[in-house]
């Protein structure tokens, strides 16, 4: 006679075991299957994507009605098991009595609620089943209504996006300082979080929530710091516990959870539990992964035949579209335990490895999940990776090769990998231009708009050109930045970002340079790039300047050297004047000569005076003019509407207010302003880096001008009415040059090479960038915005500039 | 051999460089990453740049004017360059930076 099987709870795991058990042998039980909610097995952790409106429920169904059917599986669904009778071996329903001669218990869990007054009103849910969804999904049916999630877990998070792209506004409360803090570390917990701030979602960390307010329903949240937030529906996703009251009215044993055997089987050996609601070892399982283990177990175990069920390391994956990550393991920090951590800032990218001896314990990744199963599998297999232990965080892609390889882990990549952040161009979408007859890169870029704006993926389009057409495909001689390296300029700037590179010799160290401290040509660009990316943890190397840099002075052929004191805007006084002069006759000046920008310049000083001459012109209330520098040199302006009858705007005075902003910073090549009156003009400001010409109506901000070797006008970023917001634009746009120009590139350049559209959209349409921006400059004023010569001229410093011993004296005396 | 004292290490600073006067010319002392201490004459033979202006990298300068790199142990230009600059005996002792007095005091006498 064919046994009989009683199975409580139509849940995933539950389901999974029947399946396992109808394959295997489809006649060994008649199986009767209980479910509370009115309905057969669906992917519950698929609720999310129906939440959000992204699939249909029909789309989530594992086992419709016919499968049942043509299964032989009784289904008693919408009914709730009212008793056990372990003795009688019977289980009764709401509509009746079943008798089993093998039983199996999936009731799944509980959300937790916290008791707090409120937590009964209606508009209070869970997030655990089918009926919750759509409680949530009509509640989001009105325009403006607003949701807190409490819980800011895997299942808040999923709730709270699905909710917000639903269109409501939604705030999440945890009671944690960051995000996720079982699978995710305080990195990554802040990265998620910036992507879901971006999403429009509040988030609120470290709060606890003391009340749930409403008379017939919910109207709001009450925090424990009396912060009261308005709400529609309130969402509770802080955990869930077992859900055991049938298995403890049956007198099973119960802790936490069922307590089962390896074989699944509980205190009662013809009771089975499988599921959320088991406790095995003293651990809990809320993840589908090892419940499907479970399942494997269960129908061995009613097959009479051994297995064991032996819990495995576990992966975590958020299913919120556009917020790509991935946990895996243990990666609380320990002794014993390395961190191996990978940054890119500017795509969010964020990996970090936990080593223990040479075996990885876990792994958290953040916004590249590409390599998230790889690095499972070395957990779940405690694979030595001594061996790869230096190129492990690059993934699978840089493995079993001596050396880093870029065409291979290009080669590697999934056609679905995005190549270009800034045009969300994807590397299949580059294959198939490539296939179309794009053949180069010119070509791809016109298709695709790959690499066609901040140009940092050039060399990545080109190893997909490379790779796709093979031979046929001359890669173009990337100019390196020197004979040190094979990088170029743009992927060191890249590297010294993603790799947090912080000093030179971290430079060195992590880019493999090939001499022990660079040369003339790298020294020099490096500093430029760790001082400009990281301005307050990089001190500025003067060993690493050139001569006019370092010595604050321009030296001439003759080995003297020249001074330029900033006269602001080109504006100076009679005092100041007659303080030039004077140092001028002090030091035997031989030539004094007026230059472009708008300055007097003193040349053939000699190096040893250069201290003293500053410490007068300082006296005198003058400062470096920075006519030396890679960096800003001159604002020049004309005399605008207080003097001239064509002047519209205060051309002097935002002259002056620009280069008060903007003195004393670095900049990959000289950065030269200027500010005009009106059309007419006269301080020739459209043939500047950055030109500024005034009209009745405001100001037109233009840029990448030139008039060296090369002479060109600038073109127009943008016009404003206002002149604090043209400062802005103008701090913004120099800190987009300072941060991605290449060492040496003048901005007419840079702006040819990125494109001077690209330019407009980040500092000109994205107005939370420019301020971005312009708060960065800020940050690096803060150390820069100084006078060296103020700096240099005090005794101490000012040491340098003598020789280091005399011998003509000895010899004398 | 006797040797002349002429300052401290730390009044170099590293991969940089200062300048002795001697009766004939300057003498350019340079420090390197390592801490050690190498003496040339300061003046490019392309155009007379200052030597001790240059960037140091390795055991080589650059001079500031017109980008010649010289080595510092044998004092002869690099790469496609050709010339030679003359070097002298230095050594650091107890901190203190030494020339050889004969060589130094040669080129002062001379």
């Amino acid at each position: 006679m064919t046994k009989k099987l009683v199975v409580i709870g139509a849940g995933m795991a539950s389901g999974r075991a029947i399946e396992h058990l109808i394959e295997a042998d489809k006649d060994a039980y008649d199986i009767t299957l209980f479910n509370g909610e009115p309905r057969g097995n669906y992917n519950r952790i698929m609720l999310s994507p129906v939440l959000s409106g992204e699939k249909s429920y029909e789309e989530i169904v594992t086992h419709d009605d016919q499968w049942y059917a043509d299964n032989g599986v009784t289904c008693r669904f919408g009914e709730y098991i009212t008793k056990i009778d372990r003795d009688r071996k019977v289980v009764t329903g709401t509509n009746g009595e079943v008798a089993y001669d093998k039983l199996v218990i999936a009731t799944g869990s509980a959300p937790f609620i916290i008791p707090i007054p409120g937590k009964d009103l209606p508009g209070v849910i869970a997030y655990r089943d089918l009926e919750d969804t759509n409680a949530m999904i009509a509640a989001s049916a009105r325009s403006g209504a607003k949701a807190v999630v409490i819980g800011g877990g895997l299942l808040g998070l999923e709730a709270a996006a699905g909710l917000k792209a639903r269109g409501m506004d939604v705030t999440v409360l945890h009671l944690m300082g960051h995000l996720m803090e079982r699978q995710l570390d305080e990195a990554a917990g802040y990265l998620l979080r910036r992507a879901l701030e971006d999403k429009g979602i509040e988030i609120k960390c470290q709060a606890s929530t003391s009340e749930i307010l409403g008379t017939d329903k919910v109207e709001g949240v009450k925090l424990e710091d009396g912060t009261i937030l308005e709400a529609d529906l309130v969402v509770m996703a802080v955990g869930i516990r077992p859900e055991t009251r049938v298995a403890a009215d049956a007198g099973l044993d119960v802790n936490r959870g069922i307590p089962v055997s390896d074989q699944m089987v509980t205190s009662d050996h013809d009771v089975l539990a499988v599921g959320e609601c088991v406790e095995h070892n003293g651990a809990l399982f809320g993840l589908v992964a090892p419940l499907y283990d479970q399942a494997k177990v269960v129908a061995k175990t009613l097959l009479e035949e051994t297995a064991e069920f032996a819990p495995k390391e576990v992966a975590t994956k958020l299913k919120v579209t556009g917020c790509d990550l991935f946990s895996a393991g243990d990666f609380a920090e320990g002794e014993g335990r390395e961190d191996i951590v990978f940054r890119d800032p500017a795509r969010g990218v964020y990996k970090r490895l936990v080593l223990e001896g040479n075996v990885l314990v876990g792994a958290v990744m953040y916004g590249d999940t590409a390599d998230g199963n790889w690095f499972f599998g070395l957990i779940k297999d405690k694979t030595d990776i001594s061996e790869m232990r230096d190129t492990l965080i690059f993934g699978p892609a840089y493995q079993g090769g001596a050396s880093v390889d870029p065409m291979a882990a290009v080669a590697a990549l999934p056609l679905d990998a995005e190549i270009c952040g800034c045009n969300g161009v994807c590397k299949g979408q580059i294959v198939d231009a490539i296939n179309a007859g794009a053949t180069d890169l010119a070509a791809v870029k016109a298709t695709t708009k790959a690499s066609a704006s901040c140009g940092t993926c050039t060399g990545l389009v080109e190893q997909v050109l490379a790779t796709t057409l093979g031979d046929d495909f001359v890669m173009p001689a990337a100019q390196s930045v020197c004979g040190c390296t094979d990088l170029t300029h743009e992927d060191v700037r890249r590297l010294i970002k993603s790799k947090e590179l912080k000093s030179q010799a971290a430079v060195w160290q992590e880019l493999g340079w090939t001499t022990p401290n660079g040369c003339h040509t790298c020294r020099p660009a490096i500093n430029y790039y760790l001082l400009a990316d990281w301005p307050l943890e990089y001190q500025d190397d003067p060993q690493s300047r050139f001569v006019n840099e370092r010595r604050h002075a321009n030296i001439q052929k003759d080995g003297t050297y020249s001074v330029v004191p900033r006269m602001w805007g080109g504006m100076t006084t009679p005092d100041e004047l007659r303080a030039i002069a004077d140092a001028a006759d002090k030091y035997n000046v031989p030539t004094v000569h007026v230059t472009g920008g708008q300055r007097i310049d003193l040349l053939g000083v000699k190096g040893e005076d250069l201290p003293s001459m500053w410490a007068d012109l300082n006296a005198a209330g003058m400062v470096s003019g920075h006519a030396y520098s890679k960096g800003l040199r001159t604002v020049k302006t004309c005399v605008g509407k207080d003097h001239c009858r064509f002047g519209t705007q205060d051309s002097t005075g935002l002259g002056i207010k620009l280069e008060k902003h903007l003195w004393g910073s670095w900049s990959p090549h000289k950065l030269k302003l200027a500010v005009s009156g009106c059309p007419r003009n006269c301080a020739e400001a459209t043939c500047k880096d950055i030109g500024v010409v005034c009209v009745d109506s405001g100001y037109e901000i233009s840029v990448a001008g030139a008039a060296g070797m090369e002479v060109k006008q600038t073109e127009l970023l943008c016009k404003t009415d206002s002149e604090e917001e043209a400062i802005e634009i103008i701090s913004a746009f120099t800190q987009l040059y300072r941060e991605n120009g290449k060492y040496l590139d003048r901005v007419f350049k840079w702006v040819a090479k990125v494109g001077l559209d690209w330019c407009i959209e980040q500092v000109v349409d994205d107005v939370e960038n420019r301020k971005a921006l312009a708060e960065r400059f800020e940050i690096s004023q803060s150390v820069y915005r100084d006078d060296p010569w103020a700096k240099l001229a005090k005794p101490k410093e000012a040491e340098q500039f003598s020789p280091l011993a005399n011998l003509t004296l000895e010899a004398a005396e | 051999m006797s040797w002349l004292d002429i300052g401290s290490i730390d009044d170099i600073p590293v991969r940089g460089a200062r300048v002795v006067k001697t009766a004939l010319g300057c003498v350019a002392v340079f420090r390197t990453d390592e801490n050690e201490v190498f003496a040339t004459s300061d003046r490019c033979p392309h155009k007379g740049g200052p030597l001790s202006e240059g960037i140091v990298h390795g055991k080589k300068v650059t001079c500031p004017l017109h980008n010649w790199v010289f080595s510092l142990e044998s004092g002869e230009a690099q790469g496609a360059d050709e010339g030679q600059i003359a070097t002298f005996s230095a050594r650091v002792e107890g901190g203190r930076i030494l020339l050889n007095a004969a060589e130094i005091e040669a080129r002062t006498a001379a």
